[in-house]
């Protein structure tokens, strides 16, 4: 395990920092506590919803993250009075929005801690980024009898883009096994990689068992027998640091509505060696340096990728989300969620006849379950009743669902501005539930 | 809590702990598999014939709550109707469920009135009609599977 502690780059100028200024005097007293919840509440403005007469308990958060007000504002105040299309415009306005667009690029960079804003493509979401490097670069990396190699836990995101590829090339598909707990088969995973692995692909932190992958691990694996890794980080990065420069991985994908960001935005990073030898992905406006009907050459990176009017609001969402993010900071957020997860885990634990589907010992934010008795979709719609707002299907997952013999399971998810009562409002709806379907 | 027993009639409650006509009919004359992709919901409807008339029709499969008792409860509705008479209870069962202006009280619906409550949950509509639509497709004679997307 090599996952990097920290963020190395420095943070931007935190929107909502506890932090006192550089300038004040003495750090906080103890008796300050380091991670104020109702602060951070106040933040989101959605959180102050009732639902059916009841506060929102929203538990949802590995489907979508809520955003707090410096997002809102952000996305608001481009568009009441920064809006403008980026690129080759001589208008103030324009100028204005290219620079916004480029200083969002610089901060996911150093979200990511990545070497370049040239390594960070922006995307439509995760999928978009996975497709993008199945097609770009899996079309020239992958051929006929090469294997493509992925978990048994990933969404459908990271198996359907490897599953056309492999179609496409007359490849093969390999998938490393997980146990009952959820658990990666490591010692699969090295049997598994072969002279013909020629892609791994791996989710960091599975969105319905809540399980953390080894991925220093798996990307020095990797290493070992020269096969590119993506990492598909969309469940991670909002619960701990992610640098892709400790992690050494060649690709990693995140999407910004689940980063407390707005949906319809999500980032590419890749190496830049491999970036540039790549053909682009998709062909239009602002992802050429020229055109002529005979010859058409590309822009650089990382524009070679982000054909056509990129969605520049959801953009300038993104880089105040992040930025919102470092400036509370995941040394404060990381300790308060694990808090609630043991919480979480111990009290669904005493529910008669309640499962866990996901019992890692390395895990974040995720509390998947089953209920003896009571479909989860039951389980869903009454818990709805009383106000809290969970998941509850096969969460795009469903050779999981396949592997512990559940049609569905119910999901809780925390997020940085989940609280102990909220879980309390989980169980109680889950003792309603089990009023409804008695053993 | 009442709003809730508005959707989870005892009615319901009961057919989903013990669903009527849950089995398999060896041979027979129609069957369909229906499948909610979403919820992962998956039964099978087997009818038997006489001429236009539906003598004996049974389901299998796993679901809700809603689902299973909606399945168990139009296997007792529709025995002795015939197809025709299904037909139009089907329209009458999808209207009841989607229509705020329905009338659960009408006549000729009889149990079938305790699935008014779904109106209320738009995304269960589907898990009450599931097992309508399978059916339908086992009297058309229709052998793919139905899915409710």
């Amino acid at each position: 395990m090599s996952l990097p502690e920290t963020v190395t780059a420095a943070a931007p100028t935190p929107v909502a920092s506890a932090e006192a200024p550089a300038s004040a005097p003495a750090p906080a007293p103890a008796s300050v506590p380091a991670f104020d919840i109702e602060r951070i509440r106040a933040d989101f403005p959605i959180l102050r919803r009732q639902i059916r007469e009841h506060a929102l308990s929203y538990l949802d958060n590995a489907a979508t993250t809520q955003k707090p007000r410096a997002v809102l504002d952000a996305i608001a105040r481009y568009y009441a009075s920064g809006n403008a299309n980026i690129h080759r415009g001589v208008y103030v306005l324009s100028e204005e929005a290219t620079a916004a667009y480029d200083a969002a690029r610089v901060t996911v960079q150093r979200f990511l801690n990545a070497r370049s804003p040239r390594e960070i493509v922006f995307t439509r979401n995760s999928t978009e980024s996975i497709n993008l490097v199945a097609q770009s670069f899996g079309r020239r990396q992958v051929g006929p009898g090469d294997e493509v190699l992925i978990t048994h836990m990933e969404h459908h995101s990271n198996i359907v883009p490897w599953q056309l590829l492999c179609e496409q090339v007359d490849a093969r598909l390999r998938v490393v096994p997980i146990d009952d707990r959820g658990v990666l088969q490591m010692d699969e995973f090295e049997r598994l990689i072969t002279p013909r692995t020629r892609m791994i692909s791996v989710v960091h932190l599975s969105n319905s068992l809540g399980t953390i992958n080894p991925v220093g691990d798996i990307v020095e694996l990797a290493r070992r027998h020269g096969v590119p890794v993506l990492i598909d980080a969309s469940q991670s990065v909002y619960h701990m640091p992610v640098d892709v420069q400790a992690l050494d991985c060649d690709f990693l994908c995140f999407t910004g509505h689940k980063t407390y960001g707005p949906t319809g935005i999500g980032v590419l990073y890749g190496r830049e060696s491999l970036l540039d030898a790549m053909p682009p992905y998709q062909g239009g406006g602002d992802m050429i340096r020229s055109v002529t009907f005979e010859k058409t050459t590309y822009a650089e990176l990382p524009n070679k990728f982000e054909a056509g009017t990129p969605n520049i609001a959801g953009v300038v969402g993104l880089g105040a989300a992040l930025d919102y993010l470092t400036g509370v900071g995941f040394e404060a957020i990381a300790p308060h969620e694990a808090d609630l997860l043991a919480y979480g885990t111990a009290a669904l634990s005493e529910v008669r006849g309640l499962r866990l589907i996901g019992t890692a010992p390395d895990k974040a934010s995720i509390l998947a379950f089953v209920m003896k008795g009571a479909h989860p979709h039951d389980v869903g719609t009454i818990v709805d009743t009383e106000g809290v707002a969970i998941r509850t299907g096969h969460h795009c997952t469903q050779p999981i669902m396949d592997y512990f013999g559940v049609p569905a399971t119910a999901r809780a998810s925390v997020a940085m501005y989940s609280t102990r009562a909220e879980i309390d409002a989980l169980v109680r709806a889950l003792e309603r539930v089990r009023e409804m379907f008695p053993l | 809590m009442s709003e809730l027993r508005d959707l989870y009639q005892e009615v319901i409650l009961d057919h989903n702990r013990n669903p009527h006509n849950f089995r398999e009919l060896d041979g027979a004359d129609r069957h369909a598999d229906g499948h909610n992709p979403l919820c992962g919901d998956r039964l099978a409807v087997y009818v038997n014939l006489d001429g236009e008339k539906i003598v004996d029709v049974s389901f299998i499969g796993s679901g809700c709550a809603i689902s299973k008792a909606s399945a168990s409860l139009m296997t007792d509705a529709v025995r002795g109707k015939t197809l025709e008479e299904a037909r139009h209870l089907f329209q009458r069962f999808l209207t009841l469920v989607t229509d705020d202006a329905a009338d659960a009280d009408a006549p000729g619906l009889g149990k079938l009135a305790v699935f008014a409550g779904v109106r209320d949950y738009p995304t269960r509509v589907k898990c009450a009609s599931l097992a309508w639509h399978t059916l339908r497709a086992a009297v058309d004679d229709r052998h793919e599977t139905v899915t409710t997307e």
